[in-house]
């Protein structure tokens, strides 16, 4: 402002740095004159706090290396001793493990955004499809990084999962034999998942987060009434619904940040084991592969997939029970994959959908969170009945989307975004 | 190896999630991690009671004398009966695991983190929970560990506890409620026979500052933590108040 030389030398610097890198032009293009529809709600916040907790669980995870020993002896012990030994370890290990559950939090309320407003629809395919990329290479992570602490639940849950691969016929039992590096889960298995978990996945992440970012804004961001901003420009080529990302989107979503960090403390200082289910009670116990724990039940982020395993109970088809419960498993994360050619819905919101797609995606949504609590209790009868049920409802919304998004009869789409 | 999958999806999972830590227990205790007194006698009670058998491999004596207000001489003098260990050591105790095996028939396991691996509420009713048995190699029984190898090693200060058929004002499995009483009637009952040093309550309070002391070890950065949340989340508060007028302010000019 006030030293005319100072602004004449900075602007001098940016000439020099932008005739040898794109900085001014990407900040342009991706902050400061990306323009995003002006209408975006609550359920547009989750986009930026995803990446906010992926900064925090990599920049927590270096730390946590600097510390941990990734062997079946010293393994548990290090855990203790970044929790009493190490300054602030304490803290840096309940960052990431609440992180892990604030990270899957956010992107499923982020999902569930793109089936609300039909975010995954032409042109957007390949921004939901890396989505989904990311979503799969985060379970893996997580499913990794549990079985570094070397307790209990650790322990059973890795075999438990592990153990999925021999349904598969044929080269099933010798595909999980090359998974677990050896006949039962060991130091050998901890050394690779710590090797795949540390360095492997994060830079698969990253690099999908890039591309998923990358493809959103060449397409452009959807929003609430699902419209094309770019249908309607003024006279200077802005979409007359857009907003520069920056400053709006940022000021915004730093308040938004800034809810999230206040919830994320008080669960990291005052309740860092979410009840047992952030982190199992079972695994405050180093594992111990002569004693299976009285009940496996794995972290809440897969709990919806694993009752849909559990609830294969029949044979089907000539498959036995096991290999078909995988199958809907995996199916169950596939079909994701394929939702932007399920639905022929010619319009994107659900505001301005029929009454059977909002029904299904409200049913959908309530099977979806029976599933997850009935994938932590025991299995029953009663209980295995209802996932059996849910997980009908589950296929079914993304199965039947083909019929009931193009029979029904949709709401007129308005010109300009509404509120 | 199908059959053993098949019983770890389905049949794993009975209905005895209880066992393993969230047990339905007689009694109840909340820590009190902010009374140091509470907490010391719990460490001079773990030292002299349970220290012969049972490490704290990861709790160090230079910490608990930090966060519970001891002075190291003291605690040399006190709560240090082992010439291998110093103040700066962690709690490691003498007794092998293999010895410990040989001798129990199952080694006495480390209690670093026994109060979140079962939780504060099992722990105080098991200390609570001995009963004479002469049927058992210790001659005593356990009521919330039923056959436990270990002795009821608090018997001196507690006396001899007895199952008896009495009345109590615990909820006891299978027993109805007298409504006049307000009681019930049970043969479960556990009740002091022969007398220690302590009175019931007194031993009561023993056994409470022995748990809470426990609950200290199992996570002792819960004392950190508590002193650090209040300033971390009124600076985010402010932070978030500050990013919503920064915000609305930016905004005023959309509509």
């Amino acid at each position: 402002m006030g030293n005319p030389n100072k602004a004449m030398a900075e602007k001098g610097l940016m000439r020099w740095v932008d005739e040898r890198f794109p900085a001014t032009q990407m900040w342009q293009e991706h902050l400061s004159k990306y323009y995003a529809p002006k209408n975006f709600n609550f359920w547009y916040f989750f986009g930026s706090l995803a990446l906010l907790v992926l900064v925090n669980q990599i920049l927590t995870g270096i730390w946590l290396t600097m510390s941990y020993n990734p062997s079946a002896e010293g393994a548990f012990a290090s855990v203790e001793y970044i929790m009493r030994d190490v300054e602030w370890g304490w803290l840096i290990r309940y960052m990431h493990s609440t992180g892990a559950t604030a990270f899957f939090v956010v992107v499923y309320l982020h999902m569930f955004r793109g089936l609300l407003y039909g975010s995954y629809k032409a042109p957007r395919e390949l921004v939901w499809i890396f989505g989904m990329a990311i979503y799969l290479a985060l379970m893996a992570e997580a499913f990794m990084g549990y079985l570094l602490p070397w307790g209990q639940m650790s322990y059973w849950g890795a075999q438990v999962i592990i153990s999925l691969f021999s349904a598969i016929p044929v080269i099933g039992p010798d595909l999980t034999q090359w998974v677990r590096g050896d006949f039962l889960i060991s130091g050998i298995t901890l050394n690779r998942f710590f090797a795949l978990h540390v360095v492997a996945l994060p830079i698969v992440i990253l690099a999908l987060v890039v591309l998923h970012i990358i493809a959103l804004h060449e397409v452009g961001s959807n929003n609430p009434d699902g419209i094309d901003i770019k249908q309607k420009k003024d006279e200077t080529g802005k979409p007359l619904d857009g907003i520069p990302f920056h400053p709006y989107y940022t000021v915004k979503d730093i308040v938004g940040v800034a809810v999230f960090l206040f919830v994320f403390a008080v669960v990291i200082f005052y309740f860092p084991e979410g009840g047992g289910y952030f982190l199992e009670k079972p695994n405050f116990e180093p594992a111990n592969p002569m004693v299976t724990p009285d009940h496996i039940a794995p972290v809440w982020y897969f709990t919806p997939f694993y009752a849909i395993l559990r609830a294969i109970n029949f044979s089907l088809f000539g498959l036995d029970a096991k290999l078909l419960g995988v199958i809907c498993m995996g199916g169950a994360i596939a079909v994701l994959f394929v939702l932007p050619w399920l639905d022929r819905s010619p319009v994107r919101s659900i505001r301005y959908k029929g009454w059977i797609s909002k029904v299904m995606l409200v049913l959908f949504a309530i099977s979806f969170v029976i599933l997850g609590v009935l994938g932590v209790l025991p299995a029953t009868d009663g209980r295995t009945l209802v996932a059996q049920i849910c997980t009908a409802i589950y296929f079914a919304f993304f199965l039947l989307m083909p019929f009931y998004t193009r029979l029904e009869k949709t709401k007129p789409v308005p010109e300009r975004v509404t509120g | 190896m199908k059959k053993q999958l098949f019983a770890l999806l389905f049949a794993l999972v009975p209905l005895t999630a209880m066992a393993a830590g969230g047990a339905s227990v007689p009694y109840s205790m909340t820590p009190d991690l902010d009374d140091k007194a509470s907490l010391q006698r719990g460490m001079q009670l773990y030292t002299n009671y349970c220290m012969g058998c049972h490490s704290l491999e990861h709790q160090r004596f230079a910490r608990a004398a930090e966060d519970l207000n001891m002075p190291q001489d003291l605690v040399e003098e006190n709560l240090i009966f082992s010439s291998d260990l110093a103040f700066n050591d962690q709690m490691h105790i003498a007794m092998s695991q293999d010895d410990g095996e040989a001798w129990f028939g199952a080694a006495p396991p480390d209690l670093t983190l026994e109060s979140r691996l079962r939780g504060t509420d099992w722990i105080y009713s098991y200390l609570l929970s001995f009963y004479k048995d002469p049927s058992t190699g210790t001659g005593v029984n356990n009521a919330v560990f039923d056959l436990v190898a270990m002795p009821n090693v608090l018997e001196p200060l507690q006396g001899v506890q007895e199952k008896v058929c009495a009345e109590t004002d615990r909820p006891v499995e299978g027993a109805e409620l007298d409504p006049l009483t307000g009681k019930y009637q049970s043969c479960e009952t556990l009740q002091v026979t022969q007398p220690g040093e302590m009175e019931p309550a007194e031993f009561e309070e023993a056994v409470y500052d022995l748990t809470n002391f426990l609950a200290y070890v199992g996570e002792p950065s819960k004392l950190q933590a508590q002193a650090l949340a209040p300033k971390v989340l009124i600076f985010i508060f402010i932070f978030g108040v500050i990013a919503y007028l920064l915000k609305r302010e930016y905004w005023r000019d959309i509509h």
